[in-house]
């Protein structure tokens, strides 16, 4: 007799029935939809509500529903032209102030959705999407802090009354020149305490007494760190501005950072906006000396206190080295039209700090000018020697100069601009805040939305038929076992689907093709075992000890060699990048799965069926 | 219905010196086109761009190529893409401006240049550090897999049954590397993770040959090495057919409807398969005749059976 204890029937029949559920979700098709949420001053309300309907209704769109919830009006549409055509008409019709963003609204029904049943996550390559993997400069990153670690030194040094000779950056250190032994010996002592995070160390035969500054490498690990985790919030805020929903911003690695942003079409834009460096800096304009003078050489800049600066017109000006303010305090920035000129301007609200030192400057200086500077960073590639060497630069442009005619603090405008859309895209720079350090994107994958569906249609249908081909196959092969083998690898696609969805892992194209090469290596464990079996039946044995000895002997084998399977995916999973790891998931997963179904689940539909009966007649 | 009616009795074994010395052949052909010809690298591990696009007429190349051109794009390569409707344009590394930013002037000239509109399908951009990184990331995987797989067999059998699969594995590894080199197919991280898989199934099938020598040699109380290692490979080879075949049929249904982006990845597979089903019969047994495998050495690591699961 073949008869399996109660609980394990039960199991199975409980794990193939969860499973199903948590694969159901991904039987109801997601909606296009359209997802318009506030950018800075745009009202969520029942007003947009009227205004959305009104421009559907104008241009004959059909929409299925507009839905309003918390801060976020989503209408959903029947098909994808609907949707983009209807994004047209928002964005054409509706003020700005609001954030117009193509989406997929899920329509799993309410009980699926409060037991957490989501369907599984389409990869870039099946819905359609922008991949960056962007690269943040530490050798910037440490030249910055220690930077910032000279000035710190300059000031401590100053207020210490002790004299130098000057602070250099050389390599990854900061040297101190100082007058006199006595000097050095002083801030070794002191200093010590007061920057306990740098290891200072006397230079032994130099020509002046000379301090070596470092970093420890514990520092200098907080700092990739810190500047790594700023750069991935400006990046957040720029990605929010572009009004992409559903974004990933990853950290990956010590010095790289995974953007993706699905549905995203516009990826020239897109590269724009996230790579751009643009700060701003107002600086007084320096009137002590002539600036013909400086450029001319006469008087050098850095005598006269100042730096010179380019306008966009081609003039030059002699500007203060000290800067009033910077973009960091600005905390709102909005492109709009200058009232009296009428020429493009963003007006900028400042936070308290930045108002208060801003308006204490202005005061002081009613009657000078002032200049407002634009910074883009620039990459540069220079032969040296026949190496290619990436060299960037800041440059730095003067867009504005004017008297200030008042007292300026918390909102002002700023003038000077070559058309509305530079001011737009410098406004949304200032708002989303300037990147800590340069990026660079050094691998990029877009997928159009025409070629994601056809990836989808495509796999599901090459699925679907090698699917529909083995069934067919151990049917006619294999009998009534090929049959309960067939609903095995219908309980394990089901479970992978499972699994997939309760993970939230992403499917991709190459993830598709693992699922496929599980289905036809699934049937591998049935076939082992059904061969067992048909050899132990044509050895003479009664039928019921044919099942069980078939099925024990099989699992050995099966065991070894999934186990083997399953080492090349784990290895694939840990060393592979973002496609091969999708394949690694579900073929891991499938191996799994497959051992369940394959040995446990039709073990248990062979015993109902034969288990009891004395002497059977196998359909094999 | 049975594959083969009755027991067979193939002597797989007696010819296996003459397939050692074709697959010698294949391995000499495959070394030899690896090394003149070398494998056409996709841009995933060269860098570089490829931009895919549709366009709803007919496309004439040649002045898509001139505009190229024009445009500072010398070195750009243009062709049909499974349709005369659709283009794939690949420019490979530019070392002045080798940059994201170099599709959006492609696309830009692309749009200059016709009056029909297109449809941006793809683009692909690959920094030189990253393709060299993903090139040793993908070799260092192949290594790591082979050697944790060295180790697993080793434990579960014996030192000749692991040295055995793994020259099986290298062996296809090799020989599909070496396919993929004359017909020049590109190679890119798809075409890498159906080497992998091949690697896989052609494991699975070894190790269910090896894991019936092993119980033949158990059960056997006379006869030759070679007679034993047959028996084995006779009463495996029903099994063997069966895999073999289902899984083509489901590489089959790839191939055919899997769409361009898996094109390559299913001829792998489908190469990989007949590879692996050979490899396991007439190499990788052959190699543990070769190395004078017994009764008594192939018992040294006792089979445990666990019936926990079933």
């Amino acid at each position: 007799m073949n008869q399996y204890p109660l609980w394990k029937n039960i199991l199975v029949l409980v794990i193939v029935v969860i499973g199903t559920v948590f694969a159901l979700p991904n039987l109801y098709d997601d909606d296009f939809a359209i997802q318009i949420s506030s950018g800075g001053h745009g009202k969520i309300g029942l007003d947009l509500m009227a205004q959305v309907e009104i421009v559907l209704n104008d241009q004959k769109i059909a929409y299925k529903q507009v839905k309003l919830s918390d801060d976020i009006l989503l209408i959903s549409f029947f098909d994808v032209d609907m949707q983009l055509k209807a994004k047209e008409a928002f964005d054409n019709k509706i003020e700005d102030g609001y954030i117009i963003a193509l989406n997929l609204a899920s329509t799993t029904p309410k009980w699926l959705d409060m037991i957490g049943g989501e369907p599984m996550n389409l990869g870039l390559d099946l819905r359609g999407g922008v991949y960056f993997l962007i690269d943040v400069d530490m050798d910037a990153v440490v030249t910055k802090s220690l930077d910032t670690y000279s000035s710190e030194l300059r000031a401590f040094l100053r207020d210490e009354k002790i004299r130098y000779q000057g602070i250099r950056i050389v390599n990854d250190s900061l040297m101190i020149n100082l007058r006199s032994a006595d000097d050095l010996n002083r801030v070794l002592s002191t200093a010590k305490g007061q920057f306990s995070e740098l290891v200072m160390d006397v230079v032994k035969d130099s020509t002046v007494p000379t301090i070596i500054v470092k970093l420890t490498e514990v520092i200098f690990q907080k700092i990739r760190l810190l500047a790594l985790e700023q750069n991935i919030i400006t990046l957040r805020n720029r990605i929010d501005e572009l009004g992409v929903t559903e974004p990933i911003v990853q950290r990956q690695g010590d010095y790289r950072i995974v953007i993706q942003l699905p549905g995203m079409q516009d990826t020239a834009r897109a590269k724009k906006i996230l790579s751009a460096t643009a700060t701003l800096e107002f600086r007084l304009v320096h009137y002590n000396y002539d600036v013909q003078d400086v450029i001319n050489g006469r008087v050098p800049a850095v005598v006269a206190g100042g730096r010179l600066f380019h306008h966009r017109d081609g003039r030059q000006f002699l500007l203060n080295k000290r800067v009033i303010l910077t973009g960091e305090h600005i905390i709102n920035a909005a492109s709009t039209l200058d009232h009296q000129s009428g020429s493009p301007s963003v007006s900028i609200t400042l936070d308290s700090k930045g108002a208060r030192k801003f308006s204490n400057s202005t005061f002081d200086n009613i009657g000078n000018a002032m200049a407002v500077v634009f910074i883009k960073s620039k990459t540069e590639m220079h032969e040296i020697n026949g190496e290619i060497i990436k060299i960037r630069r800041q440059v730095p442009e003067i867009i504005s100069v004017a008297v200030i005619r008042d007292q300026l603090s918390k909102k002002f405008q700023i003038t000077g601009l070559d058309s509305m859309a530079e001011a737009y895209e410098l406004a949304l720079l200032l708002r989303a805040g300037s990147l800590a350090v340069p990026i660079e994107i050094v691998e990029e994958r877009t997928v159009g939305p025409s070629l994601g569906q056809d990836n989808i249609d495509q796999g599901l249908k090459s699925i679907m038929l090698g699917f529909i081909l083995v069934l067919i196959f151990m049917a006619i092969w294999y009998k009534v076992f090929g049959v309960v083998a067939n609903l095995a690898l219908v309980a394990n696609l089901v479970l992978i689907v499972a699994l997939l969805s309760m993970l939230q892992a992403t499917l991709t194209m190459p993830g598709i093709a693992g699922i496929v090469l599980t289905v036809g290596m699934a049937v591998d464990a049935n076939i082992l075992i059904f061969e067992r079996i048909r050899e132990e039946l044509s050895a003479g044995n009664t039928t019921q000890v044919c099942i069980s000895s078939g099925y024990s002997k099989a699992f050995s084998t099966i065991a070894d060699a999934n186990v083997t399977t399953l080492i090349a995916a784990i290895v694939l999973f840990s060393f592979g990048t973002g496609l091969v790891k999708g394949f690694a998931v579900t073929l891991s997963l499938g191996i799994l799965t497959s051992m369940f179904t394959a040995i446990m689940g039709t073990r248990v539909v062979i015993n109902l069926i034969y288990g009891h009966k004395h002497r059977p007649k196998l359909s094999i | 219905m049975q594959f083969i009616k009755g027991k067979t009795n193939f002597r797989f074994m007696k010819k296996r010196r003459l397939a050692a010395l074709f697959s010698l052949l294949l391995i000499l052909i495959s070394i030899a086109s690896l090394g003149i010809v070398g494998l056409n690298f996709g841009i995933d591990f060269t860098g570089g761009t490829i931009i895919e696009v549709a366009y709803d007429g007919e496309m004439d190349l040649d002045s898509m190529r001139e505009a190229l051109k024009q445009g500072g794009f010398n070195s750009a390569l243009v062709q049909y893409f499974g349709s005369i409707h659709e283009i794939l344009i690949r420019i490979p590394v530019i070392e002045e401006h080798n940059r994201a930013e170099l599709s959006d002037r492609v696309v830009v000239i692309l749009q200059a240049n016709n009056e029909v509109p297109f449809d941006i399908r793809r683009i692909e951009f690959v920094g030189p550090q990253v393709g060299k990184e993903l090139t040793e990331q993908g070799s260092l995987a192949m290594l790591y897999a082979i050697i944790s797989i060295l180790i697993y067999v080793s434990l579960r059998f014996e030192y000749r049954f692991a040295i055995g699969s793994v020259i099986a594995l290298i062996h296809d590894v090799i020989i599909t590397l070496g396919f993929l080199s004359i017909m020049q197919l590109e190679f890119n991280l798809t075409v890498l993770a159906a080497i992998l898989a091949v690697l896989g199934y052609s494991l699975n099938d070894t190790i269910v040959v090896f894991d019936r020598v092993r119980e033949t040699f158990l059960n056997m109380r006379k006869g030759s090495s070679e007679w034993i290692v047959n028996c084995a490979l006779n009463d495996t080879l029903s099994r063997t057919m069966m895999t073999s075949m289902t899984t083509l049929l489901v590489v089959l249904a790839l191939f055919i409807f899997g769409g361009k982006a898996i094109h390559v990845f299913s001829i792998v597979l489908i190469s990989g398969i007949i590879l692996g089903t050979y490899s396991s019969i007439y190499i990788a047994s052959g190699i543990l005749l070769g190395m004078g495998i017994n009764k008594i050495n192939s018992i040294t690591v006792e089979k445990n059976n666990s019936d926990d699961l079933v």
